[in-house]
């Protein structure tokens, strides 16, 4: 690949053929740490944090109040809602097959109607985000920027599986993510973890300190299901800082868990823990809820926190934040992405060491990764993502929007749904998790679609502009043998230059 | 921009009247052939809670450790005088009564800490320690079968660690994507011909894509229809011997009760389903269903349970010498716990699957374990199981 080529695909979320290749190919780069708009006009019309809370709370509010009316307990959701299980717009393909949902106990018309629309809210906001992330994506002139912000997205990983995370799991990108992404690593940790949709995600907002002012009321009354969850703290510390095997143990994982007690949602947490507290505000907001934090000094990782409300726990973040495993593992990761599935050992130092002496600061760990020889060898390092895929082509194809609903239902079909990697480390960044049979096929069967809608352009005059001095003499020759210009489009958009970056 | 993706392809059947005549027909013993023995792995993603699965109600500490948790089991069916089996599964339950299901509990892995992803790697690896092996253990096991029992598959997209290594194994899914055109499908083939990574999979694409016909339809979306699918890729004379298929969803870390139940109910129809799709194969089948470990032995602040250490596993099928649960009990008493909190393994993972699978091949123990898990030097295969 040529430099520009690279810039393009590798760095970038692959070239459009109405934007001019870059002649300065490393300037085209850097040039998009000032141009960088985190809140451009697509996001900007997404549906926030406060949208989704607010319906989400109206719902509660309304559970609880046909609850009260059928005579059940008043004040307490159906239990039923708390994980109920998405089900998309577009059935389609699974990776995991989709085991039954939870049996829902005998529930009213009403309570089952209420249960429905805040179902189809939750989708609907689901889609609208994961339309403007791809418009956005399709039309944007900081490419690289954008990259990175999918990439820290997955990095911390929410997963649209619960009914209170569906609706707001892009919003974390929008509201968490996008704001820091040229700013510092320690600031995008601690807004990611005060944010509704992770502090939801990992349990975080049901967790009560057992000794707290709640936690003792509660337990005085023999109720066990108020206490404790480690779910947050200990992936903050695998997959979020530190990484895994760094040191920690789980007395530090269960200390963490301790101080951060408190740590949860307005007006749209569940359970006697989020309601009791008082937790007042405006739905979706992070509040510090004092009855529910663990009293006391904490230990973690031999240093010790004193107690202090909600600054104990933002103290141990801010250490794990500038800890040299968490410069190693953000270093390791980066690399991975942009020069291969097994990152070079000397480009991880370099970024290691531009993250610790910059203090965690983005674009220093950005610059020494455009610095950085390993990123610019011209074989293919990487076999993209279904997204990165998708994103390309339709970017190659000048498309300029796209459809919310035709968007998730694609992704889902492709085997990467936006969002909902189903598990807290979020999608694998190496071939071997793409590079599957099936999964090519798939690319070639929606490439026809794709082809199929495209008019007037000719994939051997696009190729070489995709690709600038990367075109492969095969490639050329199978798209000029082609029996029509659609069948040359579909066979561009699955060469060997498209699956790979 | 371009068109909605969601129509086209029939979809799966597995009808009820098949296995209405498949529940009346009597067992007949087939001669059997050495292509007719069926492997299928399901893997638990997320940790499943094997004392939520099968609850030793038999043991002291058992209704006091589990709290809320242990309620499911008020009235359930015993297994034995120890052990009982979740009601969400009526399918197994009915299996354990036809000795065709087997449990095994207090099982790990070596691995013993309490990452998920690294013990699924361990689990899938083979290995002592997250990361030493690079292939599965599925993948090196088709190494030691007859060419004829060596053709493996994913029930997946792409393919997962267990299966990957150096012996070519297929993955499929149904889609719901329009079906390319055979023109370009061929164009592609040649396009890739130069690529030996591109080559290699579509060969694999185009093989797989011959033996399931028109079933790639429509539905799949759920547990039983991915038995079922399962099943219809291993029945043909020239289908996979080998399947594995994942289930995710097991990390119930709040309101377990509920979506454990859930979960059981699915994997109880995901294995009605492979049994009525495999039909008379079902009598040489074996199927193990395995987690990279389990949860703690108490409930924890939000009525679900935490990453833990020894959880249960199962055999199940005609092959199986089923209607046992295999375990030495630990114990849940504070002081029998691992670290204070989780179940005490007693019987190993691979182990067990190593006697499971030697058995099931008619491989050698010793020679069937060092080629599945290399760095368990001396670990003795269980015996039995078959």
């Amino acid at each position: 690949m040529s430099k520009a080529s690279i810039a393009l695909n590798r760095f970038g979320l692959g070239a459009r053929a109405d934007q001019p290749v870059p002649s300065d190919p490393v300037g085209w780069l850097t040039g998009q740490f000032a141009k960088y708009d985190p809140k451009p006009d697509a996001i900007a019309n997404a549906p926030t944090s406060a949208g989704v809370s607010a319906e989400l709370a109206d719902y509660f509010r309304q559970q609880r109040a046909l609850r009260a009316e059928a005579g059940g307990r008043p004040g307490r959701p159906a239990r039923a809602m708390t994980d109920a299980p998405m089900q998309m717009a577009a059935p389609g393909m699974q990776t995991a097959p989709a085991m039954a949902g939870p049996t829902a106990p005998v529930q009213s018309d009403a309570i089952k109607q209420a249960r429905q629309f805040a179902q189809r809210s939750g989708r609907n906001d689901y889609a609208g985000a994961v339309g403007a992330r791809a418009t956005n994506a399709l039309i944007t002139d900081t490419p690289f920027v954008e990259r990175l912000v999918h990439f820290w997205a997955n990095h911390f990983a929410v997963s649209a599986d619960k009914l209170q995370v569906i609706g707001l799991s892009g919003t974390m990108e929008f509201e968490a993510i996008r704001p820091h992404v040229l700013g510092r690593f320690r600031d995008m940790l601690s807004a990611v973890e005060r944010h509704p949709a992770m502090l939801l995600y990992l349990d975080q907002a049901v967790s009560v300190g057992p000794n707290s002012p709640l936690g003792s009321r509660i337990a005085l009354r023999g109720n066990r299901k108020v206490g404790l969850n480690e779910n947050l703290a200990r992936e903050i510390l695998e997959l979020h800082t530190l990484g895994v095997r760094t040191g920690y143990s789980q007395g530090d994982v269960t200390e963490f868990a301790r101080a951060m007690t408190g740590w949860t949602v307005a007006g749209i947490g569940q359970g006697p823990g989020a309601r009791a507290a008082g937790t007042d505000g405006v739905p979706g907001d992070f509040v510090f809820a004092a009855p529910l934090h663990e009293p006391g000094d904490r230990m973690v990782m031999g240093r010790s926190y004193p107690a202090g409300g909600v600054k104990q726990a933002q103290a141990v973040l801010d250490d794990v934040a500038a800890a040299p495993a968490t410069a190693t593992h953000i270093a390791t990761k980066l690399a991975r992405h942009f020069a291969g599935d097994t990152p070079p050992p000397a480009m991880v130092a370099r970024l290691q060491a531009a993250f610790l002496t910059s203090g965690g600061d983005l674009p220093t760990v950005y610059r020494a990764l455009i610095a950085s020889p390993e990123a610019w060898v011209e074989q293919p390092l990487k076999f993209k993502t279904p997204w990165e895929w998708t994103i390309s082509a339709l970017r190659g194809l000048n498309v300029k929007t796209a459809d919310p609903l035709v968007m998730t239902g694609l992704m889902t079909q492709l085997g990467q749904p936006v969002w909902r990697p189903g598990q807290p480390v979020g999608y694998d960044d190496i071939a071997e998790s793409w590079a599957g049979p099936d999964a090519v096929l798939r690319r070639v069967e929606a490439a026809e679609r794709f082809a199929a809608r495209a008019t007037n352009v000719d994939a051997r005059a696009l190729a070489p502009k995709l690709f600038p001095g990367a075109v492969s003499p095969a490639t050329a020759t199978a798209i000029a043998n082609c029996e029509s210009p659609a069948q040359g489009l579909a066979l561009l958009l699955v060469a060997p230059e498209f699956l790979r970056r | 921009m371009y068109p909605p993706v969601f129509d086209r392809r029939s979809f799966i059947g597995a009808g009820a009247a098949g296995a209405l005549t498949l529940a009346l027909a009597p067992r007949m013993a087939f001669a059997k052939a050495d292509t007719d023995r069926r492997f299928i792995f399901v893997i638990q993603r997320g940790a499943a809670d094997g004392m939520g699965i099968v609850a030793p109600v038999g043991d002291p500490a058992f209704a006091a450790a589990r709290g809320m948790l242990a309620e499911d089991f008020v009235g359930a069916a015993r297994l034995d005088g120890m052990f009982a089996l979740h009601p969400a599964m009526p399918t197994l339950r009915a299996l354990y009564g036809q000795k065709q299901a087997l449990f095994a509990h207090a099982v790990a892995s070596p691995y013993r800490d309490r990452s998920h992803f690294d013990g699924q790697n361990v689990l899938e690896s083979g290995g002592t320690s997250a990361y030493q092996e690079k292939d599965g253990w599925l993948n090196r096991l088709l190494g030691v079968l007859p060419p004829t029992q060596a053709k493996a598959i994913a029930v997946s997209a792409t393919v997962p660690l267990a299966l990957r290594g150096k012996h070519d194994v297929s993955s499929y899914a149904p889609s719901n994507l329009p079906r390319a055109s055979d023109d370009l499908l061929q164009r592609v083939a040649m396009l890739y011909q130069g690529d030996s990574q591109l080559h290699a999979l579509w060969s694999e694409a185009m093989n797989t894509r011959a033996l399931t016909g028109d079933l790639a339809a429509g539905g799949g979306a759920n547990a039983a229809a991915t038995g079922a699918l399962a099943a219809k890729l291993m029945v043909p004379a020239n289908g996979a011997r080998i399947a594995m298929i994942e289930t995710g969803g097991w990390d119930t870390h709040t309101g377990q009760r509920q979506r454990l139940g859930a979960q059981l109910k699915g994997l109880d129809a995901m294995i009605g389903a492979l049994q009525t799709g495999l039909g008379p194969l079902w009598s040489d089948t074996m199927v193990l269903v395995a987690t990279e470990f389990g949860r703690t032995v108490a409930v924890n602040g939000t009525g679900g349970t935490d990453h833990g250490t020894g959880s249960s596993a199962m055999l199940l099928g005609g092959a199986v010498r089923g209607g046992r649960v295999l375990a030495d009990w630990p114990g849940l008493s504070q002081a029998a716990l691992f670290e204070g909190r989780d179940l005490r393994p007693t019987m190993q993972l691979d182990a067990f699957i190593g006697g499971a699978v030697a058995g099931h091949f008619r491989v050698e123990p010793a020679r069937a374990m060092a080629a599945l898990f290399p760095a368990s030097r001396g670990t003795k295969a269980v015996s039995g199981l078959v």
